[in-house]
Parts: structure tokens; C-alpha cells; sequence
């Protein structure tokens, strides 16, 4: 009898903590319907389907794990993904078999074409994000918080990081960053003086679509088109540019372009080898936080195009038949949170850029940001340089599908 | 291919034929439970193939409501076939396959013809046996470090040729998918050695190879003459299985394969998974040609066949002896040496790598060794380990069970029939099917049918799937100890009063012990080596050591992809250690039972 009785005083023990921080909790918000979601997701389980190829984001999804457990008690489980279309399929499969509850997906990691597949499918529940107490932390002045790749967010997926494409090189092996290339010609002229070390990941790889996308963007003759649906009739002329460049580094790219690297992680190693001259990453942090775990040597350096990379923000979602939408609320509210964005803003644990707007935090908080130590490799928020918006989506895919008939075979 | 199934089935009931008057004997007529067990296994190996084959036929014909696909139409086939680089992808998944199995087949044969009969082959079968133990996986990460332009054959020659970049050639992904055949060569190469040795002592080559050599031939003309033709007529299922496999495999060919394009079994998967929702026509179209590749694979192996049969007739009425053929001895055992020395080349780089702190090319050795991956990785690739251990482990017990009773069925039938039976029909196309069958193209639409059914993924839902593939491999590890043993101590048990079961039990078994030791440990490799079952079952819910080994081996850390790949590995080799020694403690102070 004794062996049946330990889980419950247990339980017992774990619900009177809980309900001792559940005021603090909801302290900050103090709007009724807030206080229902936090009853409700007590006790709930969330699965996060979110890419696992960073060991240094998985710990940091560990620590927000144990957070929300003590805290709302939350079970959150990090369901690591190698694509996050794999999340997208799984939820379409379940709703192929009429699954409409008990969905297996309760908080995706997510944002461009992914979000626009979602959306469009139906795969998401109704819009929540601007209903989350710490929303009025978010900066919406930054328009991609609201607009993913020029698809409206409608509250339906809520932002979590801001990204920025930066290059690196080691400056050990290249020398100074200021023989670097400014730009995609330049990079195309370095490619040409030195062949066989520059590459970028094969799409429909996000960091691979990113480096066309910014081609594309530095080469178009007008760049307002790519803001719109792309139109068949001239997808050949505006992309033309794209086509000519992509041909002229072809035989001067690493493996004379037989092959590319599947992914950033792939390139991160190829440079730490020696084999590549030049990478690049969307997140500003990420080379810093490379030297730290050792993946890179200390010599690795960053730097950006003066007229402009591509920019986004990449957001969580919530899927239609989520048992779970008030805990996978919670933890978004959480993924908000000045605590939890001031971590993952810290490379030491992350190094993702904050979606949070500096004039929105007390006085306290905007000093522990500017505080953060971002290493030797990462450049300041303000040297990132302008910020190049996202295409389209539709432009992807149609670049995407060209690619691989060009170059995929 | 019927005739590789048909000679599975004689094989092991040959060697138990009976005394007709042990047939009559009242105890050892077929109890009815023990006899249902042998349509059960069947159902639940075809089962789930089949179902999971119809599930894909559906929307590979447009049928898929939720998409739009309401009717039936020759679309998603249309589209398939327009992708680019397609007829390139489906020769590499047929080349992979064929390529593969010969190679390592010679290989065998090789290392066979040289050295059957000696000493040096049970040396050999000592230490290749672990090899097989090494999930592919691993094995392909093994050999992608060892042979990558920044690996360590050319950290070796970068000192005296003084580079100190790595050169830029293409190795793995290689467009020829040379090194996806390198990966899985080294891999089958000690599978099929190892059923090749068990099949060895039926083919008599004492007996052959004394009469070859005194007609004049030399030692390997001799054994590929007359020894070879039929220790191959026994292994065709585990060719067959080799073959299936080269031409459908994930992750090694997304491990080691070439990327633009990429075998059609890898590119399924990527259409399966593409966020642009209609693909999911073009995966199931492409899970219907990727059947089609392997069953011409099969048939062109069949035509090769044909064609060796035809050329040994041709050789010995020729009278082709070699009968000097000591350096020709050195050079045939060569590929097989070379790939065992490969894997554990392989292995033991990713294990230096997990521990290496920093690694520049062209250092041999790394700065300093660190135990800080292990510890930075290690709590994260706990919850993978106990899911692979408790999967491993309740699959292999499962499915020992059911071959045990699937076994004492079929020799316990074969003792009561008066004309002497066959293993049935439906039970050996049914133990082929898993094998034979390529995995993406049923297991696809086993998920749509369990989505149907409202399974969620759980552990006892991935332990039946597992099973699957499982029980096919623990029946052929078993099959023949168990009709081998020799009839007469049960006939003397049996003499005593003893029930059948308890016969069984307190003699049968224990007298199995290592062979029932082997199997539970096969099965348990098998179990831990599944990626594409684990994944799409598990649906990431219930991430394996394998599942997880190659999400990370597809780009990333090198260090963290060395722990998991030594994990991995780890885990069945432990499991055959275990195997290997429980005879020994088990039989202490038994002279008789000690092998």
C-alpha cells in the first residue's frame, strides 16, 4: 500500500509548490483569461518540435524545460528535428488521417515557408501571439515580427529570435577581415582568385536558400518585385542575374560544385578543417559561440555586406490539433519573457538575437542586455549593418525547384 | 528468388531427417496453441508489409483526400518522373545494390577459398564477428573520417607530401556513389562471411577440396569449383537481403552518399518531408518506382547468376586448375582484410575524435584529449540510449520467444507427419518479406494507417514494428542449431516420461544456450541498427541512438557526432560480449557442453 501512496504525496508536494508560484506567475498578468490558460496547462505536456542540430540550443531548451516544469508545471519534451518540414508533415499526416485532437506536434519551431505551407493548410490554430502578456515587450516596430517573408503572422506564430546573415572567415588562414568581400560580386571575384573555397549549403537547406535569396537581392534590377507573389512570366528575367552568378562561381566552388555541404553545421566544419575560406550563418552570435565549445579556432572572425545582408525572425507556432494550446501558450509567453531572451541572447548559452525592444524593458533588464559579454567573433547589434528583407516565399520554392534542375544533378 | 526461399526452408529440415519409428510416438504430436504460432509470426511479418505497401499505392495513384486528392489518376507518377536527375538517382539505388553485393560476395569468396579449412578462418570468424555487431551508421561515419579530405589517411600523407589544407576532392558524396558502395561493402562484407561459414560445414569441404586436390587443383580453384556453388545456394536469402538493402538504404547513403542527386530512397525521404505539402504525391509515386528498382536489381542478380553458373561449367570442363596459386592465396583475401581493417580504422578515429579537444588539419593527434564532450553530450543522449536498450531488448526477448515456439513447431510437425513436411509456404515468404521488401516503401504508409487507427507513437508501437524486422534475423541465426541438435537426448527424455515441454525447457534450451545467447544478441543489433522504422514510428518522439547518431552525422561536430557514433556502437557490441560469455559462466565445470 506504502508503494502506491509515495507518488501521491508526491503529487501532493508538487501541486502545493505550484500553487504557490502560480500568483507570482500571474502577478505580472493580471487579465482573467491569462490566469484560466495558466490553470489549465498545469500538468500538461508539451512536445516542441524544434531543430536539434545545435547542442548549445538544446541545453538552452533544456533550461527553459526545467523552468516552465518548476514553474507552471509544464512537462516540455524538445523533440529534435534534423528539418523542421518534418513537423509540418507529421501535423499534415494527422490531419490526412482526420486527426483533429491529440495532435503529436505542440509547439513548432518555425518561420518562412514552413509557417506560409502551415498557414495556408490550415495546420495552425488561431492566432495567439499578441495575446500573450509579455507581447508588450515585443518590438514592433521591426516589421518582420508580424510580416514572415512578407506572409502576414496574423498572431499565429509567436517571435522568438532575430536573425541576420553574417559571414566569417579565420583569420589565422585568410588574413584580415579587410581583404574580405564586401559583396556578392566581391565574393564571387575572391571565389575566382581563390577556387575551391567558397561554397554554400545545397537548398532547400535554409542557410543555402538564404545565400541565394541574398544574391538575388544584391543583383535584382528592382528589388520591390521579390516583395510580391512570384509571377511565372517574369520569374526568368528577375532571376536571370541569380542564374549567371550562381554559373560563373560553379566551377570555381569548393568540389568545383559536384557537391555541397548539407547544411551550415557541414560548412561550420569544412572551415574549421581548413577547406573553406569563407561561411556564413543567420545568426550573428554563432562564431563566438563556435570558439567557445572549440569548434572553431579562436582565430574565426565576422563581418558583414556595408550595403546590406538578408534579415528575419524566426517565431513558435502552435498546431490545430494540439492537446496542449494553453501550456504551448505558457512556454511561448515564457520563450518571451525578458529572462529568457536575455539568456538566449548570452552566447555563452545561445547567442540568438532578442526580439524584445531595449525602450520597452525597465532600466534593470536594458543594462543586463547591453551587459552581455557577445565574444571576440560577434559584432555588435549596431555593426550588423542595414537589414535586406526576406522575399516572398513563393520565390523560394520556384528557386528552389530551378536549382535543383540546374545544379541538382 | 523462389528457389532462395525454398532452399531457406529445406535447408535446416534436411539435416533433422528422423527415424520413422520416432514419428509415431504419441507425446510428440503437435500440441494445437504451438501450432497456431507459425500463421501468427507470418501475419505479424507480412502484415504490416503489405498494409504499409497498400497505404502507399493509394496517393501514388492521386488518392489522398486531405490534399485534394480525391480521385485516381497517373499525376504524382507524371510528376515523379519529370523530376530532375531522377533515372540518375534510380541508377545509383540499383547500382548501390548490385555493385555491393558482388563485390563483398568476392570478397567472401576470396577470403574463403584461401583460407578455408586452416586455422587461420576460425581466427577470422573470431574477429570479424564484433564487425558484424557495428550498426551501418557508424560504420559510415567511421569510414567518412577516415577517408574525407580532411580525414585521417590524408592527415597521413599531408606531412611527407607537405600540404597543410586539405586537398579538394570529393569523398564521401562522391557522384558515383562510390563511397556509399565503400561504406556498405565494408559493412555487408562480415555478414556475409559469417552465414557463409555457417553454411560451409553443409557444402563437405574437407571432403571437396582433398578430392579437388587430388585431382590437381589448387586451393582456390578447387573451393570456387566445388565447394562455393553450394555454400552460395545457401546464402541466397541473405544475398537477396544484401541487394534489397544497398538499393533502398538511408542513412548510409545520406551518411556517405552522393548529394545532387541523391539515391531515390534519400530523396523519397526528402519529399516526404517538404514543406510543400503536394510532394507527398510525388514521395508515394516515388516509394512505388523505388519497389520497382529493387525487384529489377533482383533480377538483374539473377541473370548474374545465370552467368557465373555458366562460366564455373565453363572453367572446370576447361579444366582450369591454378594449382600454384600461393601469392594468388596473399592477394584474394585482400578486399575482406581491407574492409575489416576500415570499420575499426574507422571506428577508432570517431572515438578519438569524441575525445579530442581542438583538432587542426594536418595534426595526427589532436592538441589534448578532453573528456568534455562526453560530459557536455552525454545527458542529452541518455533518454536516445535507454529507448534503443529497452526497444533492443524487449524486440530481441519478443522475438526469441516467437521463434523458439515458431521453430518447435515446425520440427515437431515434421516429426508427426507420416510423408514428411516442408516449412510452409507463407512462413517463408513471410520471414523473406522484411528482407526483401525495401523499408520506405511500406513504412510510409504504415504511418498514414497508424495515424488512421489512432496510435500515437509509444514504445510498445515502435517494439512491434522493430519486430518486424527483428524476427527475420533471429530465425535465421537459429534455425539451424535448433534442427541440428541431435534427436537422440530428447528421444531419451522422452523415453524417461518427460513431457514435451519440459523437455524443452530443461534440456533443449539449456543445451541451446549459446545459440539462443547469439540469436537474443543479433536480434538486439538488429533492433538497435534501425533508423528509418525508429524514425518514422517514433516520429520523433521517441529518439533512438540511431535516430539521433544520424540527424547529427548529416552536419555538425564533429566531437559530439564521435560520441554517438561510439554509443552506437557501443550498445550491440556489448549485447555480443554478453552473448559470448553467458555459455562459458553458465556451463563451468560442464566438459561436455563446452563448445
Amino acid at each position: 500500500m506504502r508503494i502506491f501512496l509515495a507518488p501521491l504525496a508526491a503529487a501532493a508536494l508538487l501541486f502545493g509548490c505550484a500553487a504557490i508560484a502560480a500568483p507570482a506567475a500571474s502577478a505580472a498578468a493580471p487579465d482573467v483569461q491569462w490566469t484560466k490558460t495558466l490553470t489549465e496547462a498545469r500538468g500538461q505536456s508539451v512536445y516542441f518540435n524544434a531543430w536539434g542540430g545545435s547542442p548549445a540550443i538544446n541545453a538552452y531548451l533544456g533550461w527553459v524545460a526545467a523552468t516552465v516544469k518548476e514553474r507552471f508545471g509544464i512537462t516540455l519534451t524538445h523533440v529534435k528535428l534534423d528539418d523542421t518540414a518534418t513537423a509540418v508533415a507529421r501535423v499534415l499526416a494527422e490531419k490526412t488521417a482526420g486527426k483533429t485532437g491529440g495532435g503529436s506536434v505542440d509547439l513548432v519551431w518555425i518561420n518562412g515557408e514552413n509557417f506560409a505551407a502551415m498557414k495556408t493548410q490550415g495546420l495552425l490554430s488561431q492566432g495567439f501571439a499578441t495575446s500573450l502578456p509579455n507581447w508588450r515587450y515585443v518590438d514592433t516596430a521591426n516589421p518582420s515580427v508580424s510580416t514572415d517573408f512578407t506572409v502576414a503572422t496574423d498572431g499565429q506564430e509567436s517571435p522568438w529570435g532575430d536573425a541576420k546573415l553574417v559571414f566569417f572567415s579565420d583569420t589565422a588562414r585568410t588574413g584580415a577581415l579587410a581583404s574580405m568581400p564586401k559583396s556578392a560580386a566581391e565574393l564571387l571575384a575572391y571565389a575566382k582568385a581563390h577556387p575551391g573555397r567558397i561554397t554554400y549549403p545545397a537548398p532547400p537547406d535554409f542557410t543555402g536558400t538564404s545565400f541565394l535569396k541574398q544574391v538575388l537581392s544584391e543583383l535584382a534590377s528592382d528589388r520591390a518585385v521579390l516583395q510580391q507573389p512570384a509571377v511565372e512570366a517574369d520569374f526568368a528575367a528577375v532571376t536571370a542575374p541569380l542564374w549567371a552568378y550562381l554559373d560563373a562561381l560553379r566551377p570555381v566552388s569548393w568540389r568545383e560544385g559536384r557537391a555541397y555541404p548539407q547544411n551550415y553545421p557541414a560548412m561550420k566544419q569544412l572551415l574549421a578543417d581548413g577547406e573553406l575560406d569563407v561561411i556564413f550563418a543567420f545568426n550573428p552570435a554563432e562564431a563566438s559561440s563556435a570558439i567557445a565549445t572549440g569548434e572553431l579556432p579562436d582565430t574565426v572572425r565576422s563581418f558583414t555586406f556595408p550595403a546590406g545582408t538578408l534579415g528575419n525572425t524566426h517565431f513558435v507556432a502552435i498546431p490545430f490539433n494540439s492537446d496542449a494550446k494553453a501550456a504551448a501558450q505558457v512556454v511561448a509567453n515564457f520563450l518571451l519573457s525578458p529572462e529568457a531572451q536575455l539568456r538566449k541572447e548570452d552566447p555563452r548559452y545561445w547567442g540568438d538575437p532578442t526580439v524584445l525592444a531595449m525602450e520597452k524593458l525597465s532600466p534593470e533588464e536594458r543594462q543586463a542586455f547591453a551587459a552581455i559579454d557577445r565574444g571576440v567573433a560577434t559584432l555588435a547589434p549596431d555593426a550588423l549593418g542595414p537589414v535586406l528583407p526576406e522575399p516572398h516565399p513563393s520565390w523560394m520554392e520556384r528557386i528552389e525547384q530551378e536549382w535543383l534542375e540546374r545544379y541538382g544533378h | 528468388m523462389a528457389g532462395a526461399l525454398r532452399s531457406l526452408s529445406q535447408r535446416p529440415l534436411s539435416k533433422a531427417a528422423q527415424p520413422a519409428q520416432l514419428r509415431t510416438t504419441a507425446p510428440w504430436l503437435p500440441g494445437r496453441l504451438l501450432q497456431s504460432v507459425p500463421p501468427l509470426v507470418a501475419l505479424l511479418l507480412a502484415g504490416p508489409v503489405l498494409a504499409g505497401l497498400a497505404g502507399v499505392v493509394l496517393p501514388a495513384f492521386g488518392y489522398l483526400p486531405d490534399l485534394g486528392g480525391t480521385g485516381l489518376s497517373l499525376q504524382p507518377l507524371r510528376v515523379l518522373l519529370d523530376q530532375p536527375g531522377l533515372a540518375t538517382s534510380a541508377a545509383l539505388s540499383l547500382a548501390g545494390g548490385l555493385v555491393t553485393a558482388a563485390v563483398a560476395l568476392l570478397g567472401v569468396l576470396g577470403l574463403l577459398a584461401a583460407t578455408a579449412g586452416t586455422r587461420k578462418l576460425a581466427l577470422l570468424q573470431q574477429g570479424l564477428a564484433p564487425l558484424l555487431a557495428v550498426p551501418h551508421a557508424a560504420a559510415a561515419v567511421g569510414l567518412a573520417v577516415l577517408l574525407a579530405p580532411s580525414g585521417m589517411l590524408m592527415r597521413l600523407a599531408a606531412l611527407p607530401l607537405g600540404f597543410d589544407r586539405p586537398p579538394d576532392y570529393l569523398f564521401p558524396h562522391d557522384p558515383f556513389g562510390l563511397a556509399l558502395m565503400a561504406g556498405l561493402i565494408a559493412k555487408e562484407m562480415p555478414f556475409l562471411l559469417l552465414v557463409a561459414i555457417a553454411a560451409l560445414p553443409q557444402a563437405e569441404p574437407e571432403r571437396r577440396l582433398r578430392l579437388a586436390r587430388s585431382l590437381g587443383y589448387g586451393r582456390i580453384a578447387g573451393f570456387t569449383l566445388a565447394v562455393w556453388p553450394s555454400v552460395y545456394r545457401q546464402i541466397r536469402l541473405p544475398v537477396f537481403a544484401v541487394i534489397a538493402y544497398g538499393t533502398a538504404v538511408v542513412d548510409v547513403a545520406a551518411i556517405l552518399g552522393p548529394s545532387a542527386p541523391a539515391t531515390l530512397a534519400v530523396r523519397i525521404t526528402g519529399w516526404m518531408n517538404d514543406p510543400d505539402l503536394s510532394r507527398r504525391f510525388i514521395a508515394a509515386a516515388g516509394a512505388l518506382l523505388q519497389l520497382g528498382v529493387t525487384a529489377v536489381a533482383l533480377i538483374v542478380w539473377r541473370g548474374i547468376e545465370v552467368l557465373a553458373g555458366g562460366l564455373s561449367l565453363h572453367l572446370a570442363a576447361a579444366g582450369t586448375r591454378l594449382p600454384h596459386d600461393r601469392s594468388l592465396r596473399r592477394l584474394v583475401i585482400l578486399p575482406a582484410l581491407i574492409a575489416a581493417a576500415a570499420l575499426i580504422a574507422g571506428l577508432f578515429a570517431v572515438m578519438l575524435w569524441s575525445f579530442a579537444a581542438v583538432w587542426r588539419f594536418p595534426d595526427l593527434l589532436p592538441d589534448r584529449l578532453t573528456l568534455a564532450t562526453w560530459t557536455r553530450t552525454l545527458p542529452a543522449a541518455l533518454r536516445p540510449l535507454g529507448t534503443s536498450l529497452a526497444v533492443g531488448a524487449a524486440s530481441s526477448t519478443v522475438a526469441l520467444v516467437l521463434v523458439i515456439a515458431n521453430l518447435e513447431a515446425l520440427r515437431r510437425r515434421h516429426l508427426a507427419s507420416l510423408e514428411g513436411s516442408d516449412v510452409p509456404a507463407y512462413l517463408t515468404v513471410a520471414l523473406a518479406l522484411p528482407l526483401i521488401v525495401p523499408q520506405i516503401a511500406f513504412l510510409f504508409g504504415l504511418e498514414t494507417g497508424f495515424l488512421a487507427l489512432g496510435l500515437s507513437p509509444s514504445l510498445p508501437l515502435l517494439i512491434s514494428v522493430h519486430l518486424v524486422f527483428v524476427i527475420p534475423y533471429v530465425a535465421l541465426a537459429l534455425a539451424d542449431p535448433w534442427f541440428a541438435l541431435d534427436p537422440r537426448y530428447e528421444q531419451i527424455a522422452a523415453s524417461l516420461g518427460r513431457r514435451p515441454l519440459a523437455v524443452l525447457l530443461r534440456l533443449r534450451l539449456p543445451m541451446l544456450l549459446g545459440p539462443l545467447a547469439t540469436a537474443l544478441a543479433v536480434g538486439f543489433a538488429v533492433s538497435v541498427g534501425q533508423y528509418l522504422p525508429s524514425l518514422i514510428v517514433g516520429a520523433g518522439r521517441l529518439p533512438t541512438i540511431t535516430t539521433e547518431a544520424v540527424a547529427l552525422a548529416s552536419g555538425g561536430d564533429r566531437r559530439i557526432i564521435g560520441v554517438y557514433a561510439v554509443l552506437q556502437a557501443a550498445l550491440p557490441l556489448l549485447a555480443f560480449a554478453l552473448a559470448a560469455s553467458l555459455p562459458a559462466l553458465r556451463h563451468a565445470g560442464r566438459r561436455g557442453m563446452r563448445a
